[in-house]
């Protein structure tokens, strides 16, 4: 057989195997799950209990260091005064819990308000909200930002480029260069605890039960209840991301 | 551990200044590298488009800067990704793009969409100069004693001639048809190429700045008149260092001197060149800076007229924290004022030369404005920050994302370009209309 014979029997066998195995389909276990899961994690937020302790549970739990300003999940503070104006801030993203009565406006100072101004001041907790939609994992150049089968995004340290895509393009704020492994880094519902049956640090940490995790497809959670059966909110649903932590008494102000 | 780790700065930190109520993770992530991405590939994409005026539209007058243009663009090509490896966390990883690329992702088609062009870049140049790396074959082969430069520039020659050594007249007509192929396909590849560094920011649905669909096409509208200002500006100066060179015999700047002679430059048939293609250049310059500028002021007027929630934070970043940078610079000194002076009769070349460098002020603080003016309010909308450009650099970062990475991007192509000069002499006049 001449050597161009061989060459050209070789790329007909080829391409004609290629058609035929192209009509067989592999079938993927995690594949078959995501189409039908039984299991998507999501996370409810009772913005009146909240008192905002749970910033350094996080922080330890998963290996942010503490006094770095970056922050997997964080507390809002929101004072209104009688004037209708809004003053927010979380210093450090409330690592210590509030302490003081002064609003941290970073450049312009502390501001103090008196408390006879203030008309109504609460606490709002912000976390990931491993949306159905995520933003991040659709910019990833790489694919180092990805979706589990039960709904949560995880970002794979080894193959992140950190080019800063997914921070940029996630409306919630919620990523971040981790400051040691120099990759993106953001919340991910504990995913190392809760898909072995423990509860986030966070909601861990909460003495009032403030956050929960849960999942949503179960009728029985108490997380999946309340979202069927209270008046809740979601974070920024104007950009289609359809996030999934859910907020009780989410006030019009939070955003 | 944590004590160790009490000094932890958080990238963006070094650079970032907030004000009022920004959240806890929000850094100006993108700074000047990510300013000088878009620039450069807009330099990149506009010398193209200029060169293939002439290539594929047939347009006579810009022929010399033709042929400048194009080697130029190959020159600005490999700095156009500079930037981005030097703005990634993982740099090592920056091949990642090409081995796994997730096309839903902006950023993944870069990898092929920049090799693409340059390989169009890089054919076009071959046949553009293929009849001169023959000649230069046989001028140097024929030489018995050959310094150690040209042996260098014989083996170059060789071996980038592929063995490709017909220069009969049919080999030459195919070559030319090949060029216009080529210039043709480049224009649509080009214009990808920056159209969508456009999109790249343009699909950012987060910031309430970027995001409009004539992002990209804003984009190649300045990237063309980046591209042509650079070359009027680069052409202008080359020009007078030939000139300066073609006085005083010094062939080290006139490659095409050491290939054919001093004879084939002449100090009065460059003055004639010089004045005649920076003055058609300019020409061009003017109809594509109006086109720009129509297209930015209209996406301004509608975000002004439509006032969705996210306009007051924008209003105040656009009409008071940084006016001066948009309506002073960029629209004042970068448009307007170069536009009025194309536009006053009897443009001599150094006044075409300084508007050219106004308008490439202009575009600089256009990218400049997009990407750290996209980053200047808070996701929040009731919070700033402000990105503070390292100058003296204390680490690897700070010089990285500060003024030494920026002076490191500037000034690449043009070391580079002085090489390829050397063996595409860029400012070379066809031999048949090379005075005698």
């Amino acid at each position: 057989m001449k050597r161009r014979d061989f060459l050209k029997s070789t790329a007909v066998f080829i391409s004609g195997a290629a058609v035929s195995l192209s009509s067989l389909e592999l079938l993927d276990p995690q594949e078959v799950l995501a189409a039908n899961p039984d299991l998507r994690w999501g996370f409810l937020v009772d913005t009146y209990k909240c008192v905002g302790f749970c910033v350094k549970a996080c922080k330890i739990e998963n290996d942010i260091p503490l006094e770095a300003d970056v922050t997997r999940t964080w507390v809002e503070r929101y004072v209104i005064t009688k004037d209708g104006k809004v003053n927010m801030d979380s210093p450090k993203g409330a690592l210590n819990g509030y302490t003081s009565k002064l609003i941290d406006q970073n450049e312009s100072g502390m501001k103090k308000i008196p408390d006879a101004d203030i008309t109504q001041a609460f606490f709002v907790p912000k976390l990931c909200n491993q949306c159905s939609n995520p933003v991040c994992v659709q910019v990833c150049p790489v694919g180092a930002t990805y979706q589990t089968a039960d709904g949560v995004v995880l970002v794979d340290r080894t193959w992140c480029i950190g080019c800063g895509y997914c921070i940029m393009g996630c409306p919630y704020g919620v990523r971040f260069f981790h400051p040691v492994a120099n990759v993106a880094d953001k919340c991910t519902f504990c995913y190392h605890r809760i898909s072995k049956g423990d509860n986030t640090a966070c909601a861990q940490a909460c003495p009032f039960g403030a956050r929960r995790v849960g999942n949503l497809r179960d009728p029985n959670d108490p997380v999946a209840k309340a979202v069927l059966d209270q008046r809740i909110g979601v974070l920024r649903d104007e950009y289609g991301t359809k996030p999934n932590a859910y907020y009780i008494g989410l006030s019009k102000e939070v955003h | 551990m944590v004590e160790q780790l009490a000094q932890v700065v958080v990238h963006g930190q070094a650079w970032t200044v907030k004000d009022l109520f920004v959240l806890p993770n929000e850094y100006v992530y993108w700074s000047i590298q990510i300013v000088l991405y878009p620039y450069m590939t807009g330099l990149v994409a506009g010398a193209f488009v200029l060169s293939s005026l002439y290539h594929v539209f047939g347009v006579e007058k810009l022929k010399e800067i033709a042929r400048f243009a194009l080697v130029f663009s190959f020159a600005l090509l490999p700095v156009a990704m500079l930037p981005l490896m030097l703005h990634l966390m993982q740099p090592m990883r920056g091949i990642n793009v090409l081995m796994t690329p997730h096309f839903t992702s902006a950023i993944s088609a870069f990898g092929i969409v920049f090799l693409a062009y340059t390989c169009i870049v890089a054919a076009e140049i071959w046949f553009v100069y293929r009849e001169f790396i023959v000649s230069s074959v046989v001028r140097l082969g024929a030489k018995s004693d050959r310094s150690f430069y040209e042996n260098t520039l014989f083996f170059i020659y060789k071996l980038i001639s592929l063995g490709a050594m017909d220069v009969s007249p049919e080999a030459l007509k195919a070559d030319h048809k090949a060029i216009k192929i080529l210039a043709g396909l480049g224009i649509p590849v080009a214009s990808f190429l920056h159209g969508y560094a456009g999109f790249i920011f343009g699909s950012v649905k987060a910031n309430a700045l970027w995001m409009t669909p004539l992002m990209p096409v804003i984009f190649i509208c300045s990237a063309i008149v980046s591209g042509i200002a650079l070359c009027i500006v680069c052409y202008y100066v080359f020009m007078e260092l030939r000139k300066w060179a073609a006085k005083r015999g010094k062939n080290y700047f006139l490659p095409d001197a050491i290939a054919h002679g001093s004879s084939a430059v002449d100090y009065e048939h460059l003055r004639s060149v010089q004045e005649h293609e920076v003055k058609m250049t300019s020409k061009y310059l003017l109809i594509f800076m109006t086109l720009a500028l129509t297209l930015e002021i209209l996406d301004m007027i509608f975000r002004g007229y439509t006032a969705v929630k996210s306009w007051d934070i924008l209003r105040n970043v656009l009409l008071e924290r940084d006016f001066t940078n948009i309506f002073v610079l960029q629209y004042g000194v970068g448009n307007f004022l170069p536009f009025i002076m194309l536009l006053i009769p009897g443009v001599t070349v150094r006044r075409a030369a300084l508007a050219s460098m106004l308008v490439l002020f202009g575009v600089f603080m256009m990218r400049w404005n997009v990407v750290i003016g996209g980053q200047a309010f808070s996701l929040t909308f009731h919070g700033f920050m402000d990105y503070s450009m390292p100058i003296i650099p204390r680490d690897i970062e700070s010089f990285k994302e500060g003024l030494g990475g920026a002076l490191l991007v500037g000034i690449a192509p043009f070391v580079i370009f002085y090489f390829l000069n050397m063996i595409f002499p860029a400012f070379m006049v066809d031999k048949e209309e090379a005075p005698h």
